[in-house]
């Protein structure tokens, strides 16, 4: 029995490092239907920055708490700016040509972030300091959960319900529901529709380089290359939950983590990769449009 | 018409002499010897790759100041396969096109083995700093190929014997990360562990290479009861799962190989990396030529020497003293002359087998103590 809690928590914790960047997969879909193959580099760059600031404010003999709070916020704000850079150079003038055309210049951008990074930094893997606290009353539990596996599941949940929030209840968020439904009634109806745009990439990449400071700081390492397969995963985990659907990018990293390490827990690591996809083609053989995702017909 | 047509034939035939002749002119002569450099120069691991680079620069220096060889300066042309398979049978295509005739590389085990088949076709002879997959020199379809580094199953074996007898293990799990080189060490090391009486193998698994982590494979790797592991891969996989098991509290011990023996595996792993063993290439650094090579590292690049750097230059120098002996670069002469020479190196004084394989190259044990690998005696 402690072994399957063993395997549930770390599924656990996979789930949410899925989530945490699939939320920001699910939203740009949910509002312009683009699959931002960039998500996953906006990731990688939050977490080099969040090492880098961190390592100047260590030099700089700041402490911890501090080091930690101000590299996140770099990070959110650096990545954010990205978003929105890239939405305005590489998605927007793409607008109206056929979605193929912004998913191809989505993958050119992947692919420029990742080599631009490799150029700018290393091709080697660099250590990341432990940011996240130690939490004493954790101390005993520690064989089973880390303090820091504990804060990237809080984190993801709290995540989870802000955007939630955002969208259901403000303004913002109605503006966005009205141009995911109808892009050129919500422009006549006096919507912004660029500036909703631009909000849904700053904040799908804030929550990217969330992602990205603690899950760096959880495993301890960063490269270039990070945010390619975690971000495969995480739209896999996307697609999974129903994509477009915030709670289902949460549930469908959660069911991706869990399949993954129960595979491996009980059958084998070797076919890790072939129980999660063999779930995601069952679950979408049974429900197209993922667990949580709502059919809609698809726009003209 | 029938007169026209022969003295056209005439025509081609004097131009088709003369091409021969010219053709074989250009044999006999003294072309410049142009050295290949592949392997993987960008990417994950070029950390492992660009030594050697550095590694002919240097060699070709020296050899060069002192009038090249064959009474022609030594060229070198660098060509990247990032470590990958797919990309390397172009750069091998690529070399063996522009008339590249000795190569130094690749990297990696499976890129090597994906190259060589083209390079087998061409003639031309390969020569490995790093590349430890038995069956590149063991299966012997590869005649043209040589290397500066033991085998994997010298490593296996070597990571078993030191379990069994010095630490006195006796359930060892077995993991890899499913490539040809973690993937080929981890089954000689199973079958040396089954082959033995004394331990038994509680878990053999792959594991996928950059995944966010690896906390399932630790939980079952506890569950399995090992007092030791066997991992088969490289220093990104092996950092994850020793960090993880150290963070749950686990002391068992970790066994690697030279994948992992890297400054890169400390840096990143910090203090959880004390205690891991990793097999690495014998440890060569009293030798006087060893001292030499690294101050002519420091010297020219201002830094440490990185991973392979010696094997390279070990490498390139038995190459460019088997074009010398042999007189040319034609590939049964140069491979004949590197079977048969003895040459001075900084890995100590070597010469080839039949198969391929460095005479007088192996490997020793190290462990992480205070931030650094030491040689265990």
């Amino acid at each position: 029995m402690e072994y399957f809690i063993e395997l549930f928590l770390g599924g656990l914790t996979r789930g949410s490092i899925y989530a945490l960047i699939a939320l920001g997969y699910t939203m740009v879909y949910g509002i312009i239907e683009l699959i931002n193959f960039a998500h996953g580099e906006i990731y990688m760059i939050g977490a080099f920055t969040a090492l880098i600031v961190a390592s100047v404010l260590t030099l700089l003999g700041f402490n911890e708490l501090s080091i930690l709070v101000i590299a996140s916020l770099c990070a959110v704000i650096w990545a954010a700016s990205y978003g929105f850079t890239i939405e305005k150079l590489a998605y927007k003038p793409l607008r109206k040509a056929p979605r193929l055309s912004a998913l191809i210049s989505a993958i050119g951008m992947s692919i420029f972030l990742q080599n631009y990074v490799l150029l700018a930094q290393t091709s080697d893997f660099l250590p990341f300091p432990a940011l996240m606290p130690e939490f004493g009353f954790l101390e005993p539990y520690a064989h089973i959960m880390s303090s820091a596996e504990v804060i990237i599941v809080l984190t993801t949940a709290l995540v989870m319900a802000a955007l939630t929030f955002l969208i259901k209840f403000t303004r913002l968020g109605k503006a966005m529901r009205a141009t995911a439904q109808d892009r050129d009634m919500a422009l006549l109806s006096g919507v912004n529709v660029n500036r909703v745009i631009s909000f849904t990439f700053i904040i799908g990449s804030a929550t990217a380089a969330v992602g990205g400071v603690l899950i760096a700081s959880h495993i301890g390492m960063i490269n270039f290359y990070i945010g390619f397969i975690a971000g495969i995963k995480a739209f896999t985990a996307a697609v999974l939950g129903g994509i477009g659907s915030v709670p289902g990018a949460v549930l469908g990293g959660m069911v991706l983590g869990w399949t993954e390490s129960f595979a491996t827990g009980y059958v084998s690591s070797d076919y890790e990769d072939v129980f999660a996809f063999t779930l995601l083609v069952l679950i979408l053989i049974f429900r197209p449009e993922g667990i949580l995702g709502r059919s809609t017909t698809q726009k003209v | 018409m029938v007169k026209k047509s022969m003295s056209k034939m005439w025509v081609a035939m004097i131009a088709g002499i003369f091409m021969v002749l010219t053709m074989a002119g250009a044999g006999f002569g003294a072309e410049p010897v142009v050295l290949g450099v592949a392997g993987a120069h960008s990417g994950d691991l070029a950390s492992y790759g660009i030594p050697s680079i550095k590694a002919a620069e240097l060699v070709l220096k020296k050899i060069n100041a002192r009038g090249g060889i064959l009474g022609e300066q030594v060229k070198m042309t660098t060509e990247d396969d990032v470590c990958k398979p797919e990309v390397a049978t172009n750069t091998a295509t690529k070399l063996a096109s522009e008339g590249v005739k000795i190569v130094l590389g690749h990297i990696c085990s499976g890129a090597t083995k994906a190259a060589l088949g083209i390079y087998n076709a061409s003639n031309v002879v390969v020569l490995s700093p790093s590349a430890t997959n038995p069956d590149l020199t063991q299966s012997g379809d590869y005649p043209n190929f040589f290397r500066t580094i033991a085998s994997d199953d010298a490593q296996a074996r070597l990571e078993v014997d030191f379990a069994i007898d010095k630490l006195g293990l006796s359930k060892l799990a077995v993991i890899h990360d499913k490539g040809d080189y973690g993937k080929g060490l981890a089954e000689f090391a199973k079958q040396f562990i089954e082959d033995s009486d004394e331990a038994e193998v509680v878990l053999y698994e792959g594991v996928t290479p950059g995944a966010v982590d690896y906390s399932a494979i630790v939980q079952k790797i506890k569950r399995s009861d090992a007092d030791g592991v066997i991992f088969g891969g490289y220093h990104p996989e092996a950092s994850k799962i020793v960090m993880g098991m150290r963070k749950k509290k686990m002391g068992t011990v970790f066994i690697s190989d030279d994948g992992v023996k890297d400054d890169t595996f400390i840096k990143v792993a910090k203090e959880y990396a004390e205690g891991v063993y990793a097999t690495g290439p014998r440890d060569t650094s009293k030798n006087p030529l060893h001292i030499a090579a690294e101050k002519e590292h420091q010297e020219a690049f201002g830094a440490d020497p990185g991973a392979f750097f010696y094997n390279a230059y070990a490498g390139v120098q038995a190459l460019l003293n088997a074009i010398e002996k042999a007189g040319s670069t034609d590939h049964e002469a140069v491979t004949k002359a590197l079977r048969s020479e003895w040459v001075e190196t900084p890995i100590g004084k070597i010469s080839f087998d039949e198969k391929g394989d460095a005479i007088g190259v192996g490997f020793s044990m190290y462990q992480v103590r205070n931030g650094a690998y030491i040689e265990v005696k």
